[in-house]
């Protein structure tokens, strides 16, 4: 039995986990609201068929780090293609039709690996040595949470430099302030937008490995759930921001585990329920998140 | 004539229809009314949501929720005792219950508005893409509720045993009533408002327009018509789980509201009827059989991707939906049946398409 103290460095550990895989998929999502006020549903099917692929890629005997690689990479892809098709001839439309659209996108996914695989779960091909147990001094942990966090660290570093020194970081910056103006300024919109897509998709992506990872299996399902929490991370720390959207998701993190860890064990499995309970309050508190804007979004 | 056919054309069609349903419900086959009774209630459910979705601008993913509240008090409400003993753990006040279909339908429904008032009172507040984000978590809380208060819903395992009581006649009968409640909703000063806040929230404010007031107004209806929606589908199905009240649901009373056009009672009916007998159709299909001489092997998930590739196409070409914003009216009837009926005047325009009065007044 573990002191408090320890008990409470080990649920931080948990947390600093999940927070990192809700941080990775939040930032994608914050990325393409902050240019196109886009809230893109199928986010979470870009994390579910890269999953896909790599396990087809796995089972097909490529290397493991290859299989990753390529996995990703199909998921920046995937996430371009959607844009191409399914975004990009209803811009400046009413913001309803592109949410509409990500819907469709979304079920059509879910059903084309219903139909072409199984709509069954798999077991997730991940190697052995991820998911052994670590022992550190009193506390127990995974190999997939201290990767899943450095991963998380390692890859945020390289958003932030490729959003603060590269000139079309510097663009989507400059499109999700002002679309118009950005535009005005020369800033060709369509490679800014393609660009945002692949990065936040590439991130999807590892978020779905590291999800799969942690859960040990994967569905065409399994999109679904994480997506609308990371929605409720961006929510959190302000939508559209993206220092916001990490911050909502280790916040989200956080709150979740230790609310399971602390709440009576009859009210644990209300976990989700209790997340978008903590949206709503926020929500009302503070509509423009931790971080947000100070627009004018409520009545 | 010296009746005025303003005063009959009402009773008049609500005979037709009933005769309609007398007939439907003799002389076709049990199949054809299985799915009649499903156009009903989605009917119902679609312009419930348009209500909410398409006249107020507050564009909810969280109706299935509702709709799941109505399904499970109402069902807990109608079920036999005897099964309740043996499927439920019910609280001893309620364990001995059981009610017809119409009061059980209509306490379902007012414990849902109920909760649509406590939930949109926060919720009505807030504008755009984050009253979708806060209702779809809606959805995601009742299921979690479904599914752990396990004594009074059976948590994820089926829900049976329900009286099947819903038929064409309750199923129409309401569809009816939604429809003249919808209508008469909107053109009341409190429909105004909400048409006013749909269109400019800031303009509707200042001529002294609550939004709130306006928006819970047509939140709460729209909640009472679904939970009644989901109270004739659960009484329909007579076993369900809390599968059935989810994201591919929400999807498909979207799809239709969004075919119809969001804005208009005739487009949500027109769309729940389109769509329903098309994904019917593709149902039946994805099951594999023989289909025009063609072997065609189970495709489970075609009929889903049929649908949304279809949806995808009304909304880039169709944004507005089959209807828009318009409705059919008594003056386009008449004006298609003279046109039909008396030999063509020179220079009468029939374009084939219902001219109605735009209900946004645009």
């Amino acid at each position: 039995m573990l002191s408090t103290g320890n008990y409470i460095l080990q649920q931080t550990i948990n947390a600093l986990s999940l927070g990192s895989v809700y941080a990775l998929v939040a930032i994608g999502l914050a990325m393409v609201f902050g240019i196109l006020q886009l809230i893109n549903f199928a986010h979470g099917d870009l994390m579910m068929l890269s999953c896909y692929v790599f396990f087809f890629l796995a089972a097909a005997g490529v290397p493991f780090v290859a299989a990753l690689l390529l996995a990703v990479l199909a998921g920046a892809l995937m996430g371009v293609v959607m844009e191409r098709v399914a975004y990009r001839r209803l811009r400046g439309r009413a913001s309803v039709s592109m949410l509409l659209s990500s819907l469709a996108v979304s079920i059509i996914l879910q059903n084309l690996v219903i139909l072409v695989e199984s709509p069954q779960a798999r077991s997730f091909p991940a190697p052995d040595y991820l998911s052994t147990p670590l022992r550190l001094g009193v506390l127990t942990t995974s190999t997939i949470d201290v990767i899943t966090v450095a991963a998380a660290v390692a890859l945020l570093i390289g958003l932030t430099l490729l959003v603060t020194r590269t000139r079309v970081g510097i663009a989507m910056r400059a499109a999700a302030d002002d679309l118009m103006a950005a535009n005005l300024v020369g800033i060709n919109l369509n490679s800014v937008i393609v660009f945002a897509f692949a990065v936040g998709s590439a991130l999807a992506a590892v978020a779905g490995f590291l999800w799969a990872t942690r859960v040990g299996k994967f569905d065409p399902m399994m999109g679904f759930l994480p997506v609308l929490k990371a929605f409720v991370a961006a929510v959190i720390g302000g939508f559209g921001s993206l220092p916001g959207a990490v911050l909502g998701g280790y916040v989200l993190g956080f709150l979740e585990i230790f609310l399971i860890g602390f709440l009576p064990p009859g009210l644990s499995t209300f976990r989700d329920a209790l997340v978008f309970f903590i949206l709503i309050v926020v929500l009302l508190i503070r509509p423009n998140g931790i971080l947000g804007s100070t627009e004018g979004e409520k009545v | 004539m010296t009746v005025d056919p303003k005063k009959w054309r009402r009773p008049l069609a609500l005979l037709a229809l009933a005769g309609l349903v007398f007939l439907a419900q003799n002389y076709a086959g049990a199949y054809y009314v299985r799915v009649l009774i499903i156009v009903a209630i989605n009917a119902v459910l679609v312009v419930a949501l348009n209500l909410s979705n398409g006249f107020t601008g507050v564009f909810s993913l969280g109706h299935v929720g509702f709709m799941a509240m109505g399904a499970y008090i109402s069902s807990i409400l109608t079920l036999p005792v005897a099964m309740k003993a043996t499927n439920l753990n019910l609280p001893h006040w309620l364990a001995g219950v059981q009610l017809g279909f119409l009061p059980a339908t209509l306490i379902a429904a007012v414990i849902t508005v109920i909760v649509a008032v406590i939930i949109g009172w926060p919720l009505m507040r807030l504008s755009g893409h984050y009253v979708t984000v806060a209702t779809l978590g809606f959805l995601v809380i009742v299921r979690v509720v479904l599914i752990n208060a396990d004594s009074y819903t059976r948590g994820a395992r089926t829900f049976s045993g329900v009286p099947p009581y819903t038929n064409l006649w309750w199923a129409v009968g309401w569809l009816v009533l939604t429809i003249y409640a919808a209508n008469r909703l909107i053109r009341s000063p409190y429909g105004r408002a909400m048409i006013a806040v749909r269109e400019d929230p800031l303009g509707a404010q200042s001529v002294g327009v609550s939004i709130l007031g306006s928006r819970q107004w047509a939140f709460g209806t729209s909640a009472f018509f679904t939970a009644i929606g989901g109270a004739l589908y659960a009484h329909f199905l007579s076993s369900f789980s809390p599968a059935a009240f989810y994201f591919s649901m929400t999807f498909n009373l979207i799809i239709m509201l969004v075919v119809g056009g969001m804005g208009s009672i005739t487009g949500s009916v027109l769309g729940a009827a389109g769509i329903t007998l098309i994904s019917e159709f593709f149902r039946n299909l994805e099951r594999g059989g023989v289909v025009l001489g063609v072997r065609i092997p189970p495709l489970y998930g075609m009929s889903q991707i049929v649908m949304a590739v279809l949806f995808m196409i009304i909304i880039v070409y169709r944004p507005i939906g089959i209807m828009g914003q318009k409705e059919l009216s008594w003056s386009d009837v008449s004006r298609w049946l003279s046109a039909r009926l008396r030999p063509p005047a020179a220079g009468t325009a029939d374009t084939g398409r219902p001219v109605g009065r735009g209900v946004s007044g645009d």
